[in-house]
């Protein structure tokens, strides 16, 4: 393959990626990796720098629309950024003493668990508690709902388990090049009393800085190769705003199949990698 | 003059979208006018299947140095264009960080003026960090 066919199929791959990512509500990163690695012979941490750059891309282009509908909990997020960050510096960190081979299992485990999260019916709801860390912080939110037409207002439990799960969170992503939305997300909704998209607007808001610390890491390390990293970056921007319009009109249930069918394959594949 | 606390906070959600904003598409920018330099020039990509292996091997580690990438500026090298793109993303939220302990601070909201420093100085460690691991 010459340099101009490869650029061309990590930029097609990166664009499905986004798109079948922000169809299904998770990053483009859990299969830009695989598909790296598996399709196209990159080593996983180049994989993983690359992955992480278009987390940043991804983030922080979701985040200006969610952020100027006020639907983001700005004040929620910035508290679980300082557990997220924390833990992104750990995995980036801890990347470099991860032989590839465990960087292998380890990814296949977190495509397996996101695989399994998506076929499993929705959790219940634990119930609220008193939390009077998160009303000395004021993290209680309201947001208009269009699909409702009124004013959702929530209160907010349990935020230091939000913090500590925010921490595995950050270390996923650093150590993966994915961002983690699939830990914060059912946490944030099921036990701190959260509204979904309340949920997924914070996460993501959340994931932009958590990767940007991590790709800090790698980009210093000179793990982020120009020629791998600019398609990735350009590919999963442009599918995740495809993947975002298209959302409306499709059916739900197949696409989730066909998503977990591929994390599934790909899960298969890398654990196989991790024994070679 | 005194603004009610809703109308600064609204105020603060605009600037930072602009941020996110601004910074995305500048950065993209490069990164897509980087590629197309490297493919046009001489020293680049090249053509043939060969220097695949060369791109994604060990060999080809970046950034090299910053008197690398400034001169590699000057020349309008398509890699050190990227490389810019991708600084420039990777800088998006460290501003959006340091804009709302801005407007943190212009509220008075001591709190939230020491979360979010708190979150700015992790994100410089991990630059400092990176170099060192």
């Amino acid at each position: 393959m010459t340099p101009l066919g490869f650029t061309l199929v990590v930029l097609g791959i990166s664009y499905v990626a986004g798109l079948l990512g922000s169809l299904v509500g998770v990053g483009g990163g859990i299969i830009v990796v695989p598909a790296l690695t598996l399709l196209m012979g990159v080593s996983i941490k180049k994989a993983i720098a690359a992955s992480i750059v278009s987390v940043i891309a991804t983030s922080s282009g979701a985040a200006t629309t969610y952020v100027s509908e006020r639907i983001t909990n700005m004040r929620l997020g910035m508290v679980l950024e300082v557990a997220t960050v924390t833990g992104a510096l750990t995995g980036a960190y801890l990347a470099a003493f991860v032989p590839g081979q465990g960087l292998f299992m380890i990814f296949a485990l977190v495509l397996t668990y996101t695989a399994w999260s998506m076929l499993r019916p929705r959790g219940r709801s634990i119930e609220p508690v008193a939390d009077a860390m998160a009303d000395r912080l004021r993290l209680h939110g309201s947001f208009f709902d269009r699909s409702l037409g009124r004013d959702v207002s929530y209160r907010v439990f349990r935020t230091r388990l939000g913090l500590a799960v925010s921490y595995l969170a950050g270390i996923a992503s650093g150590l993966l090049g994915i961002g983690g939305g699939v830990f914060k997300v059912p946490v944030m909704n099921l036990a701190m009393g959260i509204p979904i998209k309340a949920c997924t607007a914070t996460s993501n808001f959340m994931i932009g800085v958590t990767a940007a610390t991590s790709a800090a890491v790698y980009f210093m390390r000179g793990e982020v190769l120009p020629f791998v990293a600019a398609p990735v970056a350009v590919g999963v921007l442009f599918g995740a705003r495809t993947g975002a319009r298209l959302l409306g009109g499709m059916r739900n249930s197949s696409i989730r199949m066909i998503f977990v069918s591929v994390l599934a394959v790909s899960a298969l594949k890398m654990f196989m990698e991790g024994f070679k | 003059m005194t603004q009610p606390p809703k109308e600064r906070v609204a105020g603060t959600e605009w600037v930072i979208s602009r941020v996110l904003r601004i910074g995305v598409a500048t950065s993209l920018l490069f990164v897509a006018a980087g590629t197309l330099l490297s493919f046009l020039q001489g020293g680049g990509y090249g053509t043939q299947p060969s220097e695949v292996a060369r791109l994604i091997g060990p060999g080809g580690s970046f950034p090299r140095t910053a008197g690398w990438l400034l001169g590699g500026i000057v020349r309008l090298d398509g890699q050190a264009v990227i490389v810019t793109g991708l600084i420039l993303l990777i800088a998006t939220p460290v501003v959006r960080v340091a804009v709302s302990i801005v407007s943190f601070a212009r509220e008075r909201d001591r709190p939230y003026v020491l979360i979010t420093t708190v979150v700015l100085g992790l994100l410089l460690l991990s630059l400092v960090l990176g170099k060192a691991g």
